[in-house]
């Protein structure tokens, strides 16, 4: 049973900012959902998901430079830029 | 152009590069498909105003083979969902009864070809976003085999499960962009060397399909099922061996899917914080009350439940209880299509449970995420599966689904092929 | 008296994240070579986390990897695999850091260091591969940043992390095992060491039954050493007052010295790890025999004893630092000690005054400094002064002079060290007695001979100097 304090928990985790009638539909909405999901409790806890086959391993590259995006190229999406570099809000 | 089904998202028109096997042929490109200097937005209101500095490879691919790209598609927001109604922009209507939805996510692909708006469209699917569109709106749509094309600019949602691939009129040009696809790509550690060869022959005899039970059962409308047991009889008639048989692992499926989806979607998404790109962050606040802002104006709900509900599934303490034993179920559903692919050379159902839903019908999560059961499974193992039409109901189109062995899309689109070949001399 | 560094009951681990010296970053062809650069000119759609970008993964930096691995003596699993490590923040331009988790390259490791007390075994607990953040700067007043500047140049490039097994228990050891790593690292050619920011600490400490303190990202070696012992300090001050020690993460403020709480309320970090869908796992523990090390410092310390005959102290100073140990062998030729000498105490002396580095000083011009002094044509006072000409002007990055030219120029020690020459024979004749004490074994008789010299220059020579012409005298003539 997820409770709506668990909502506000998980969309902490997640950063996700939610306004008050969000939560309370997300309660009952994940409650259902996660209801569902118990059908995974009936299986073994061992095993998982095989990654490999031998077609499959060691894909790499070779340690070679290609050209860079041109700076203008690489900030102009950017919200905001100040001498080349990108800006961000404060992280202190 | 007019849009009245809200298929595109931008319009564009970028003209081949060359002359090629896709010559004279206008294509529209899913919107979470990275275009140079196009817009690609996702459907999500995050990414609004971003422009990508490079180009996916298959749009490359398109180009040098004298394709023209003329939009970029509607979609569920990132991918989520099968209606195109969690699009940033407004669902996109089906153009066949514009009261219900298009499918999705690429329901605006799907759409856009259907109206013949586009001549191909290009989709992905991670959990049946091409097949449902092209099931809903009464063509054909190919998933590949997971490694068969390039996703090197497909905008990640659910990396582990998804592809690009195409959606057309016909199965023949199915298998002609499959053919400019299908490439390798050492930019994706994923993307194998396996070249689609093939020219449809319609040869099926001899061919042995198997038909699980399961994938009649699952809250399948029975109308539905008429109709696709009445195209697996049609195969019959053309030679193949229909074989009825079992998937077990059905029930794990959808929840395996969707802890699948939601776990990695979480993680996929967190780029979009408004830095580098999208929606503009503020820099007032400090850093991490501006990025749960950018998102809480950037995401719309479905996006934010997925999102969070990712982050629980990989989170201390619950990982074990969902990722883990998502990946668990994830395995015996490869095992199961391993034992039957032993004895069948294909695996036919319905696309869908149900004909296409009427606009706001599914506004309930869980049961918007049930209508998917029929389509996971292939992403969940990797294999091969296309929808292509076979019926109506209520005069709405129903898919047919085949799917086939790792790296066997021949197979499964000659079979495909056949199938449209002898319900087009029908009609 | 026992300083408080020195007590029983520390316990240290370190988590040291080294940058390897590959051409491009570790998931991208963007070239490593930023550091001059303009901010965002090395980054492309992959390592500025671009929608629908995807990592591949550099096979120089797993070789690379694998032969610290294998320096290290770690154990190589079958198979290793990256993971993403989820957390927010504006240098990680994905949201996430790919990194391994729990399977690294390699794990169980150790290195020898010279401990407190003698040779100490210090435990590798294991070694993986990430990829570095962006770089972030600060911008507004002091304390009160109002934004922050992203440059994504260092984004993607290769980090090895090394986290050491809590086995050191002093500051002192701590450094120790990091100048080992170092050159251990330098000695296989996958890092370079004075590269700003190419390495940095983590450290965790803890005093016996107490919690256990982690001091963030100190970016010197110097800086570890500091960080650790103001610790103790800080720590044992909080127990003599009956305090407790808080479990908190610490950011070292290199230019105080000192430690700082971070303020942020301790809560476990929740990486949310998981496999990275977009890379395949390795499979390259087999590559290991393919891996042919290089002579690691012990053997060339070894080798530069046997060979050189050089004592102990000069061969494990000279093979401290790679560049070091092959500088010297280029100028040993002349004559092996008088090179360690003046490579291992005074050039080195005068390098560290100078904070300057060993490419500084070009081997010929060092060498030709050798051979004077070889021959007595130059005093040592006169060579150092000598040196200290040539690293003046490397430093203000002028070409040097050779050692000729500058001691004509300054006039330096030819007259004098004839002079002495002429002394040292005179007094060689006049105190046959003591020369034949002293040829017949009897090693005193030198310093009865010195004695005499520095009569003669009223104190004013350098007693090593004169000890070092009457040899010459003695055992030639
Ligand atoms: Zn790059």
């Amino acid at each position: 049973m997820i409770s709506r304090k668990d909502v506000e928990h998980i969309a902490e985790l997640a950063d996700i900012g939610l306004a008050p009638e969000e939560v309370e539909e997300f309660t009952h909405q994940f409650n259902l959902i996660l209801d569902y999901f118990e059908i995974l409790d009936q299986l073994p806890a061992e095993g998982g998901w095989t990654r490999t086959d031998t077609e499959d391993l060691n894909v790499m590259r070779e340690d070679l430079v290609v050209p860079s995006l041109p700076q203008h190229e690489a900030i102009m999406n950017a919200s905001a830029r100040e001498d080349g570099f990108i800006k961000a809000p404060r992280v202190m | 152009m007019g849009d009245p089904l809200n298929a595109f998202i931008t319009a564009c028109d970028l003209p081949p590069l060359k002359e090629g096997r896709l010559s004279g042929l206008r294509i529209a490109v899913k919107d979470n498909i990275s275009t140079a200097g196009v817009p690609t937005t996702c459907g999500s209101r995050i990414l609004q105003g971003y422009v990508p500095p490079y180009d996916a490879f298959v749009v490359e691919l398109l180009r040098a083979e004298g394709a023209r790209i003329v939009g970029k598609t509607n979609m569920d927001e990132f991918g989520m969902g099968n209606t195109t109604e969690n699009s940033g922009f407004g669902p996109t209507l089906n153009p066949i009864d514009p009261r219900r939805v298009s499918g999705g996510s690429s329901g605006g692909s799907g759409a856009a070809v259907a109206a013949g708006m586009a001549d191909l469209a290009l989709g992905s699917d991670t959990g049946g976003s091409i097949r449902c569109p092209a099931a809903f709106c009464g063509i054909a749509g190919h998933k590949p085999t997971y490694g068969r094309v390039s996703r090197f600019g497909l905008v990640a949602y659910a990396n582990s499960l998804e592809q690009i691939g195409p959606l057309a009129r016909s199965v023949q040009e199915i298998a002609t962009l499959l053919q400019v696809l299908c490439r390798h790509d050492p930019r994706d550690s994923t993307c194998r060397n396996r070249p689609f060869d093939l020219v449809p022959t319609g040869e099926i005899r001899g061919v042995k399909i198997g038909i699980p039970e399961e994938f009649f059962g699952f809250g399948v409308d029975p109308r539905v099922a008429a109709v696709v047991y009445r195209a697996i009889e049609r195969l019959e008639e053309l030679g193949a061996e229909v074989i009825a048989c079992s998937m077990p692992s059905m029930k794990y499926a959808l929840a395996a899917y969707y802890t699948t989806c939601m776990s990695e979607a979480s993680s996929n998404l967190a780029r979009f914080d408004g830095v580098r790109y999208g929606l503009p962050v503020d820099h007032r606040p400090s850093w991490h009350e501006a990025f749960r802002e950018v998102r809480k104006r950037g995401f719309g709900s479905e996006v934010k439940r997925r999102v969070m509900l990712g982050t629980f599934a990989l989170s201390a303490g619950y990982y074990g209880r969902y990722y883990a034993k998502a990946q668990i179920a994830r395995d015996l559903v490869r095992e199961d299509f391993a034992q039957l692919f032993r004895e069948v050379d294909l695996i036919a159902g319905p696309t869908m449970p149900t004909i296409a839903f009427r606009l706001g019908e599914k506004s309930d999560p869980l049961s918007s995420y049930l209508a998917d059961i029929l389509t996971v499974p292939a992403n969940l193992a990797g294999i091969p599966a296309i929808s292509i039409p076979c019926g109506e109901v209520e005069g709405m189109p129903v898919g047919l689904q085949l799917m086939g062995r790792h790296f066997q899309d021949e197979l499964v689109v000659d079979a495909a092929y056949a199938y449209e070949q002898a319900r087009g001399c029908e009609r | 008296m026992r300083t408080v560094t020195e007590e029983r009951g520390v316990i240290i681990g370190l988590e040291v994240h080294t940058q390897l010296s590959t051409a491009s970053k570790l998931f991208c062809g963007c070239s490593t070579d930023y550091r001059e650069d303009e901010p965002n000119t090395h980054v492309c759609p992959v390592c500025l986390g671009l929608p629908g970008s995807l990592p591949v993964i550099n096979r120089r930096a797993v070789e690379y990897a694998l032969k610290v691995a294998k320096a290290l003596n770690c154990r190589v699993a079958e198979e290793c695999e990256f993971a993403r490590k989820n957390y927010f923040y504006p240098d990680l331009p994905k949201g996430f850091q790919i990194t391994m988790y729990d399977r690294p390259i390699g794990t169980q490791g150790y290195v020898d260091i010279e401990g407190e007390d003698g040779e100490k075994r210090i435990g590798i607990t294991r070694i993986h591969l990430e990829e570095d953040p962006g770089r972030l700067v600060h911008a507004g007043e002091g304390d009160r940043p109002k934004y922050t500047l992203v440059d994504y140049n260092r984004s993607g490039i290769p980090l090895l992390e090394i986290v050491t097994d809590p086995d050191l228990r002093s500051p002192k050891e701590a450094r120790r095992f990091l100048n080992a790593l170092r050159t251990t690292l330098e000695y296989l050619g996958v890092f370079e060491g004075d590269r700003e920011g190419a390495l940095r600490v983590d450290a965790n400490i803890s005093i016996e039954g107490q919690n256990r303190v982690e001091i963030k990202n100190i970016s010197s070696y110097k800086g570890v050493e500091k960080a650790l012992t103001f610790e103790i300090t800080r720590q044992r001050g909080m127990m003599r007052r009956g305090l407790g020690i808080e479990r908190e993460t610490r950011h070292f403020m290199e230019a105080r010295g000192i430690t700082t709480s971070s303020r942020s309320k301790e809560v476990e970090h929740d990486y949310r790890y998981f496999p990275e869908p977009d890379l395949r796992p390795l499979r390259v523990r087999s590559w290991l025999d393919r891996i042919q090390l290089p002579e690691m410092p012990a053997a060339r310390r070894e080798r530069f004893m046997v060979q050189y005959g050089v004592s102990l102290t000069h061969a494990r100073t000279l093979t401290g630092e790679l560049r070091l140990a092959e500088f010297y062998e280029k100028v040993a030729h002349v004559d092996a000690l008088l090179a360690a000498t003046w490579v291992a105490d005074t050039l080195l002396g005068e390098l560290n005054y100078r904070d300057q580095s060993i490419t500084a000083l070009p081997p010929e011009r060092f060498e030709a400094l050798l051979r004077m002094l070889k021959s007595g044509a130059i005093t040592d006072r006169g060579a150092v002064e000598i040196l200290r000409r040539m690293l003046d002007a490397a430093a203000r990055h002028e070409p040097i002079e050779t050692p000729e030219r500058i001691m004509k120029s300054l006039d330096l020690g030819r007259d004098n060290a004839t002079d002495l020459m002429a002394m040292a024979a005179e007094v060689v004749s006049s105190n046959a007695s003591a020369v034949s004490d002293y040829r017949s074994g009897k090693r005193e008789a030198l310093n009865f001979l010195v004695g005499q010299m520095m009569k003669r220059t009223r104190g004013k020579a350098d007693p090593r100097e004169l000890r070092r012409v009457l040899e010459s005298i003695l055992t030639s003539g």
